[in-house]
């Protein structure tokens, strides 16, 4: 199976998935863009990081073409054929043929404030039971997100599920740590372990309040600590309180 | 004379006052008539192409398979086999996702008394999910003879998850430590030794155990 086949495979299976991210960029694939160098030379690494040497350099207006991106470095080669990896940094400071200037994807300073899908996971604890969590956020405002939470509760008596989806309220998404609050909704699922005396699996409601702070680490990825206080609607009598912290990391898109 | 003095002062101030804007008037009237009185001698024939290189190929999903080892504490050694996926954020971090399955072995008391059997065959089975935040700590490059050189890293690992042994779920905590050269451009191998440790009371006491695993992977870039 030759690359291309591999590649367009992984294409479909990852749209297949939802994720999306860049798999329409590789099921078409255009011809390699071509800029020109604008700095009085640009380094060419040999691989993608700081810590690569500089195996090229290239002068103000030679012509280079782009070839892929990994995180911050881009490949890139240059009309003699050579190649070699140049950060983002450099590039934005060359121009497209029709002189413009260069747009590469990736975090900008002010994309604190101005991206909109967030990606975390986290860990913890909930009423005695640990916790592994995913969860995902959408920015409605850079101060309102709407929040989905998937975790997995593994306790010594019981395992169980906890879905649910809510809004939180960042108060100030600019800066370095911020702090902030959260409602909403769900469904727990929960399974007592089967050494124990029979009891019935069960499925309630829940509703809960929660805060938190969350610091910025670069860019695009910061950590995150949260408090939340469950009301769990059960079939009893009495609702049911439970506690619940976790710490986590988060990145945006 | 008082009526002509005064006819006189507003007759003035009007022309004053008209005089300015007339002037100007044809003074912007001649410089404005100026260019289309001249030929125009060359047309801007650029044509701005948006070529925003967004079309770059951004390679910072990694998934792939591996195929290794795994000592159950307690049941032996397993071949064990699995799945990886990593989302790479900057040229430091990563999360990673891995699911694994294997089988366990038999205690040496299950072997030494010839009897009892501790757990049915599908409570052997063992397997687990981790989610875990990689670091690329020593980052650098492989020679292969003198010719070739490829990027490399060690990287560590923490993460958490849950592991299904012995007909239950354990909340499970991993650290790895790996080294992934890069075949070419999109194509890395990887070399892991990972421990995943958890709570157990099969054995009567509960204890944390200590499974330890090494494994070859192979994963693309994409």
């Amino acid at each position: 199976m030759n690359r291309v086949t591999v590649r367009s495979l992984l294409a479909c299976c990852f749209a297949l998935l939802g994720a999306g991210h860049g798999a329409a960029a590789l099921a078409a694939r255009a011809p390699p863009a071509k800029v020109v160098v604008q700095d009085p030379f640009v380094d060419l690494r040999s691989g993608p990081g700081r810590g690569f040497p500089a195996t090229f350099s290239v002068e103000r207006s030679a012509s280079i073409e782009l070839l892929r991106q990994r995180t911050d470095w881009i490949k890139v080669r240059t009309e003699g054929g050579r190649e070699g990896w140049v950060h983002r940094s450099q590039l934005e400071r060359t121009l497209t043929p029709g002189g413009a200037p260069v747009q590469v994807a990736g975090p900008k300073p002010e994309a604190r404030t101005e991206h909109r899908w967030e990606v975390g996971l986290a860990t913890g604890d909930f009423g005695g039971a640990n916790v592994v969590a995913v969860n995902g956020a959408y920015a409605l405002t850079p101060h309102l997100h709407v929040r989905a939470d998937v975790q997995h509760l593994l306790g010594d008596y019981s395992n169980g599920w906890l879905g649910t989806a809510g809004i939180a309220h960042i108060f100030a998404p600019e800066w370095r740590v911020s702090p902030f609050i959260g409602i909403g909704g769900g469904v727990l699922s929960i399974s007592p372990k089967a050494t124990l005396v029979q009891a019935e699996d069960r499925t309630d409601s829940v509703a809960y309040a929660g805060i938190g702070v969350r610091g910025f680490l670069t860019n695009r990825f910061l950590l995150a600590g949260e408090y939340r206080s469950y009301v769990v609607f059960t079939s009893r009598d009495e609702n049911e309180e439970i506690d619940e912290w976790t710490v986590g990391f988060t990145y945006f898109f | 004379m008082d009526r002509g003095l005064h006819v006189l002062l507003l007759t003035t101030l009007a022309v004053a006052a008209a005089l300015p804007a007339s002037v100007l008037a044809q003074v912007a009237g001649e410089s404005s008539a100026l260019p289309s009185q001249q030929p125009q001698v060359v047309e801007p024939a650029v044509q701005r192409r948006d070529v925003e290189p967004a079309g770059i190929d951004t390679e910072n999903f990694e998934v792939g398979a591996f195929i290794g080892t795994i000592s159950i504490e307690d049941f032996g050694s397993s071949l064990l086999y699995g799945a990886r996926a990593a989302y790479h954020f900057t040229e430091d971090l990563f999360a990673e996702a891995t699911i694994g399955s294997s089988e366990a072995g038999r205690t040496s008391y299950e072997d030494l008394s010839g009897a009892a059997e501790l757990l049915t065959d599908s409570e052997r089975r063992f397997t687990y999910y981790d989610l875990a935040l990689g670091w690329n700590v020593l980052p650098g490059e492989v020679f292969l003879g003198g010719k070739r050189a490829m990027p490399s890293a060690v990287y560590v690992t923490l993460g958490a998850g849950s592991t299904n042994f012995a007909g239950d779920d354990h909340f499970t905590v991993a650290l790895g430590a790996g080294l992934r050269v890069l075949a070419n451009d999109w194509v890395a191998v990887h070399f892991d030794v990972r421990n995943h440790m958890f709570d157990s009371d099969l054995l009567g006491e509960s204890k944390l155990t200590q499974n330890l695993q090494v494994n070859l992977g192979v994963t693309a870039f994409f």
